[in-house]
């Protein structure tokens, strides 16, 4: 192929061409090698994201990630809202796993402010990160499967969430962007109804996910596509600062709820799964294998929840009274009042908490102003992450594994790009 | 990495715990400041002396810092519109506790050991900070995204475009001094013309 004139060079790439230089190989930039855009309006690419694929024939040389089309200005935003009504923008950010996102938020605030929460209150967000981990890691099979060429596995995970966001509907009165989890606990108490949806989903559950496993973990095809592709080996993984269940399908057995327990999570019993080779089928693994764990976690938290009692802190500097109290106690006007437009005061200092959400690490950097509002609040997000691993994880594979590699590592766009 | 290739934190030697007493044993010129807050230790340190610090921190024994959890930029000017909305009562008392207009904060992990710890340095507008992209290449795009929303440069980052934002745009929406909303929203056929009503703060030193 003849090197294209400067005038032809414009016509396919409107940037310019020094700007890749370095990034891309010396023979993209003499014509040997082909400059592919893939998204951001692909459908496998889960969201908005855009790759720039430098092809040699079918193998990539070199991939570009190119995100920030869903940035929304979330952390900028925080800094203009009192701390308990920033919570209904963290919602936004990863929204197939809102309640994460939240109770990464609360709990920054509450180590900030230092705000106690009642174990039962700890007890109710457990049973919420455990929810929300089924009904995120249903989403991923079903596009991750959908994206190979599996139909029927992604009606099958659709189904089964859907029994989870009506029980979200139930708690909160919105199926996803509930802004359930408050600073200094929940927003309310568990419906009566909640628990009944709750043990009629754990009863039918695990034989939902032994027909995923029939569907596809030996599938000739399934092992065909995801095994030995998008390898990554724990020293990588570690160094790029892959998390959660793209760090433990190498095998890396690093679990925030186990290493550095949060809620009270080493309450609970349950195995951390891990993968050995990492490559997708490993991650494929590792993700079915921690759905099984969620299992556990919940029944063994619905067992021992009581039916009804504290759902919140009872400090009323932080946490605003029950509307019953309102018609009876001026005290309590005055603190409705005072939370609902003045909010309350956090110190000027920073903190840094990292819960496990379903895709991995989300960690979120507080710094106060000693007012009611936060001078920054940073996330660091599991999506950002991997997809900042991309480039990585496609070296020398071929254009179709791209698919694959990106339904491994779990990304979402609103996480990502906040 | 296998659960024989994580050293159990109870069999490391005494006094490698402390990660403060470690560098300084290490760099005995090094210029180090302790903070600590709700069981949170904070290292601040010169921009200078980062790369060297993190690789200690890094590979050093008993310290295993092996994982970077995330890098946060923060932006201490006062907001135009709010000129008291430092928490120190007057700009010679901030600048006293801080020395300059940001921060770089380095959240790292220990795995090892379990264990947090951030190091920080302070800053000027203007000044660039060494990149830790060939410690962590995870460092990348976290820097990238300082670079982008606040501004601060990064000697040595390969990759120097902007991540979040579009590549021509102006300014860098998270500092401090950019407007929060309430003003038109910028698009080609305007961009100059709002771009000249936008309160851009004027520190005062």
């Amino acid at each position: 192929m003849a090197t294209p004139t400067a005038t032809e060079e414009r016509q396919y790439w409107h940037g310019s061409v020094d700007e890749l230089r370095g990034l891309v190989s010396e023979r993209a930039l003499r014509g040997e090698t082909l400059l592919l855009n893939m998204g951001p309006h692909h459908p496998s690419t889960h969201g908005v994201l855009r790759l720039l694929l430098e092809l040699d024939g079918e193998e990539i040389i070199t991939c570009l990630p190119d995100v920030g089309f869903l940035h929304t200005g979330i952390e900028k935003n925080i800094e203009d809202k009192t701390y308990e009504k920033a919570v209904t923008l963290t919602d936004r950010m990863d929204y197939l796993a809102p309640m994460s996102n939240n109770l990464i938020f609360c709990l920054a605030v509450e180590k900030l402010a230092g705000i106690d929460v009642p174990p039962r209150a700890q007890q109710i967000r457990v049973i919420c990160m455990e929810l929300s981990r089924i009904a995120s890691h249903l989403v991923w099979l079903g596009t991750h499967a959908i994206d190979m060429g599996a139909m029927s596995v992604f009606l099958y995970c659709f189904r089964e969430r859907e029994l989870i966001l009506e029980m979200f509907e139930t708690l909160s009165g919105q199926r996803m962007m509930g802004s359930y989890i408050r600073p200094g606990g929940v927003w309310r108490d568990l419906r009566p109804e909640f628990f009944e949806q709750v043990t009629a989903f754990l009863d039918l559950f695990p034989a939902k996910i032994d027909d995923y496993e029939a569907l596809l973990t030996e599938n000739p095809i399934w092992i065909d596509r995801t095994q030995g592709v998008g390898t990554v080996t724990p020293e990588d993984a570690l160094d790029w600062g892959l998390s959660g269940p793209s760090l433990r399908g190498s095998g890396v057995n690093w679990d925030l709820r186990k290493a550095m327990p949060y809620l009270g999570y080493e309450n609970y019993e349950f195995h951390v799964p891990l993968g050995e080779h990492g490559d997708v089928y490993d991650r494929f693994l590792v993700r079915l294998q921690e759905m099984r764990e969620s299992h556990r976690i919940l029944q063994q938290a619905l067992a021992t929840i009581p039916r009804s009692g504290v759902f919140r802190s009872d400090d009323r500097k932080f946490v605003p009274p029950p509307r019953s109290e309102l018609g009876q106690s001026m005290e309590a006007v005055i603190h409705h009042f005072k939370l609902w437009t003045e909010g309350f005061n956090a110190p000027d200092e920073e903190v840094y908490v990292a819960a496990e959400s379903p895709r991995g690490e989300i960690g979120c950097y507080l710094h106060g102003t000693g007012g009611n509002k936060p001078r920054r609040v940073h996330f660091k997000t599991p999506s950002f992450m991997h997809i900042s691993a991309l480039p990585l994880l496609t070296r020398e594979h071929l254009i179709a594994d791209v698919v694959a590699i990106i339904g491994s590592v779990d990304i979402v766009l609103g996480d990502c790009d906040r | 990495m296998t659960a024989a290739q994580v050293p159990d934190a109870a069999q490391l030697p005494e006094g490698h715990h402390d990660p403060a007493a470690a560098l300084r044993a290490e760099f005995p010129e090094l210029s180090l400041a302790e903070h600590e807050f709700r069981g949170e230790l904070t290292l601040i340190i010169a921009a200078a002396d980062l790369p060297a610090v993190a690789a200690f921190l890094k590979r050093g024994a008993g310290l295993n810092y092996n994982y970077l959890s995330d890098i946060s930029a923060v932006d201490y000017a006062p907001v135009a519109e709010e000129p008291g909305y430092t928490a120190f009562a007057d700009l010679a008392e901030a600048a006293a506790e801080r020395p300059a207009r940001f921060a770089v904060c380095y959240h790292l992990l220990s795995m090892p050991n379990a264990r947090r710890l951030r190091l920080k340095s302070y800053v000027e507008e203007g000044e660039s900070i060494p990149t830790l992209t060939n410690l962590w290449p995870a460092a990348n795009w976290l820097e990238r995204e300082i670079m982008d929303m606040m501004g601060i440069d990064f000697a040595g980052h390969p990759d120097r475009r902007r991540l979040l934002m579009p590549e021509d745009w102006q300014g860098h929406p998270h500092r401090r001094d950019y407007p929060l909303g309430y003003e038109t929203v910028q698009f080609s056929f305007n961009a100059e013309d709002v771009q000249r009503h936008k309160p851009f703060a004027r520190r005062e030193t």
